[in-house]
């Protein structure tokens, strides 16, 4: 575990770092880059998760990433169009998708348990690191309001994901039902307490099955 | 439902009555009884009639964003 969490502290420090290094913050065609390219890693990622998880629940949250990520990514490619943006590749772009293709490998070399486990904690410690970079980062960096509001919609996706991550493992509807309660979009405590129902759920998971 | 939410998320009908899912997101949603009663798949952008057959205060949510909350009384 203490391997993931450096990973996710990692993640979420070059998403800080590589923009803070550039001296400058991000501009909108930067900002245009990093939120698609954060949406195509996590696709990625789930379509992987798609073909390899063991556990129901786990394949069930990876189609819904896939649903949800390719439904902002296509949202955001009709908008920088309409806004005649052009996305600007840039150090931060660069230094996620070299981190992400490392980490797509690294779970490929897993199997069964051991797969749904890492794809999970990744995605835990990724929703994480996205989720306060664009709070942080992106939109307050951002200079358009339809950008912004579309990065709005992006963070709000991606709040939601990582309060499900947590539940993805439970078995059966029912289960997941009684894990969300109080875990809403807004709660405050959501990511105090997300550690616990991560672990928590997937331990109760595996003990099903 | 809009922006990931549904609204209003109370709404009083009758058995028989039709009701008008309006899906305003880019998002699919589903309205999904949690005790069984109803399944109503809502593609992005779209709007889904589906007609209520039994009484009584049904709690639902969306199956892909298991955040989203609200529930119909329906009357006899």
């Amino acid at each position: 575990m203490f391997v993931r969490l450096s990973a996710a502290i990692a993640a979420l420090s070059i998403l800080g770092s590589a923009a803070l290094a550039q001296g400058a913050k991000p501009t909108d065609p930067q900002i245009a880059h990093i939120a698609y390219t954060a949406g195509v890693i996590d696709i990625a990622a789930a379509k992987q998760a798609i073909g390899k998880a063991g556990n129901k629940d786990v394949k069930s949250f990876a189609q819904d990433m896939v649903r949800d990520h390719e439904a902002v990514n296509k949202q955001a490619l009709d908008l920088v169009k309409k806004l005649k943006v052009t996305p600007e590749d840039n150090d931060t772009s660069k230094t996620l998708s070299k981190q992400a293709a490392d980490k797509l490998a690294e779970l490929a070399k897993l199997k069964g348990a051991d797969y749904d486990k890492a794809y999970v904690a990744n995605e835990v410690a990724y929703h994480k690191a996205v989720n306060g970079a664009l709070e942080t980062l992106l939109i307050p960096s951002d200079t358009n309001p339809e950008l912004k509001s579309l990065l709005q919609t992006g963070l709000k996706i991606f709040q939601g994901h990582q309060n499900d991550v947590g539940t993805a493992v439970h078995a059966g509807a029912g289960a997941r039902g009684d894990c969300r309660t109080g875990a809403g979009g807004d709660d405050p405590d959501r990511d105090a307490g997300l550690g616990v129902r991560a672990d928590g759920g997937f331990g109760q998971g595996r003990r099903q099955h | 439902m809009q922006d990931l939410v549904f609204a209003p998320t109370e709404v009083s009908a009758k058995v028989g009555d039709s009701i008008k899912w309006v899906n305003k997101d880019v998002f699919a949603h589903t309205a999904t009884a949690r005790d069984g009663d109803f399944d109503v798949n809502l593609p992005p952008k779209k709007t889904v009639t589906s007609v209520l057959s039994k009484a009584g205060t049904i709690e639902y949510y969306c199956r892909y964003h298991p955040n989203m909350n609200a529930a119909l009384k329906i009357a006899p």
